[in-house]
């Protein structure tokens, strides 16, 4: 009965009329429930996963007088650079003169930056001399270059909430910086 | 021994109320589905674990689409309103502020802003609009855009939304972001789409997960 039943009524042929073979009339009702439900399920996705979010961003006031401001200590500093075509780069504390701490990472996958910050985590609370604030010193600051996309900048930002990085940075690269990332874009593939 | 004969009973099983259900679910679930309303400005934002829903309405918008070109948009027609005759004050815009308000979203400078306003609105596309001027730092015009708005909100709270394109390049991202700090604006949210923390990382292991990153407020 997964059918509809179309053969109006049972209409008896008298005797002698030659009886055509008779076709089925029901259609099965089956695929068509398949495709109903099939349906239904898209249509569900499609509500619920096209709400945007919304992520909150704090700007530090750039009035505060330099003298003022936070300083962030060369131990628990950790700098991300954004280059182009999704190149990132990364050097802890301060850049040496001969750029031997200026070092090459990736979004995701092998050798991530994700694994860059969770490291700089571990080795800032080994340090930590506060027990209560352990990543009290952790500061991470985001240089993008003018070369990397707006993704790349929401990237790491996402990276910080992803990590429980409580403190980093927007912050304006230098032009040495820039260079260094120019060559070394040039150097990959 | 006459054995009692069951009835045979039919295998097949009724399936015309199971399509009716699933047909008037399919129903509503179509009724019900907004579809996103064609934007002229096509922006694919990029993803974050942020789970805090984006609002929908009497906010600021301010679109980098991928060429990096910004765009305004003002959700409440009566702040449009003010925005425009602050600027028609201050800057001599000269302006028509009926059309002005009718306008969804503002994309030129200020120079060919009346020729902007004076186009049909099927004819203002994203990718042939100029935008606003804001990459120069010498002539940034989302400043003055910023400083009307926020005279027009100056009291009460506004929702300042940034809505960027994945491949916008930074340079245009970094002068919104100045315009907002000369206007003392510290605080904005952006537009993302939701996507879960990734398994293994703190977020994730944190007990209350799930909340995005209210905490970093």
């Amino acid at each position: 009965m997964a059918e509809l039943d179309t053969s109006g009524g049972g209409h008896k042929k008298g005797p002698g009329v030659k009886k055509g073979k008779k076709l089925s009339t029901r259609v099965d009702l089956t695929p068509m429930v398949d495709l109903g439900f099939l349906l239904i399920t898209f249509f569900i996705f499609t509500t619920t996963m096209s709400q945007p979010t919304a992520m909150k961003l704090n700007l530090p006031d750039d009035k505060v007088k330099p003298e003022e401001q936070n300083k962030a200590k060369e131990s628990g500093a950790l700098t991300i650079l954004m280059g182009a075509d999704n190149h990132i780069y990364y050097y802890e504390g301060q850049l040496k003169p001969d750029a031997s701490n200026f070092k090459s990472a990736s979004y995701n996958g092998e050798n991530s930056i994700r694994d860059v910050i969770m490291n700089k985590k571990k080795s800032v609370r080994s340090m930590a001399q506060d027990p209560n604030d352990p990543e009290h010193d952790l500061v991470v600051v985001i240089k993008p270059s003018q070369y990397c996309t707006y993704k790349n900048v929401i990237d790491i930002l996402d990276e910080m909430s992803i990590n429980l990085v409580k403190k980093y940075a927007l912050v304006d690269i230098f032009d040495a910086e820039e260079q260094l990332i120019k060559i070394s874009d040039t150097q990959k593939p | 021994m006459g054995r009692a004969k069951l009835p045979r009973k039919s295998t097949s099983i009724d399936m015309t109320a199971m399509c009716d259900v699933a047909f008037l679910l399919l129903s509503f679930f179509i009724l019900t589905t907004k579809f996103k309303p064609s934007e002229a400005i096509a922006v694919t934002t990029p993803s974050s674990v942020a789970a805090k829903k984006a609002p929908k309405k009497n906010f600021v918008l301010v679109t980098i689409d991928k060429d990096g070109k910004v765009f305004l948009s003002i959700d409440d027609k009566n702040k449009r309103g003010d925005v425009i005759e602050y600027l028609n004050t201050y800057n001599q815009l000269g302006a028509n502020v009926d059309k002005f308000k009718k306008a969804d979203y503002i994309g030129a400078s200020f120079a060919q802003l009346k020729s902007f306003l004076d186009k049909p609105q099927e004819q203002r596309v994203g990718d042939q609009l100029p935008g606003i001027p804001c990459k120069d730092s010498t002539n940034n015009e989302l400043v003055d855009w910023m400083r009307a708005v926020n005279s027009a909100y100056a009291g009460t709270k506004m929702d300042l939304l940034v809505k960027g394109d994945n491949l916008a390049k930074y340079p245009s991202f970094k002068g919104v972001i100045t315009a907002f700090k000369k206007n003392d604006i510290q605080k904005f949210q952006i537009v993302t789409n939701p996507e879960s923390a990734p398994i293994g990382s703190e977020l994730y292991n944190r007990p209350n997960k799930g909340e995005g990153n209210q905490e970093n407020n």
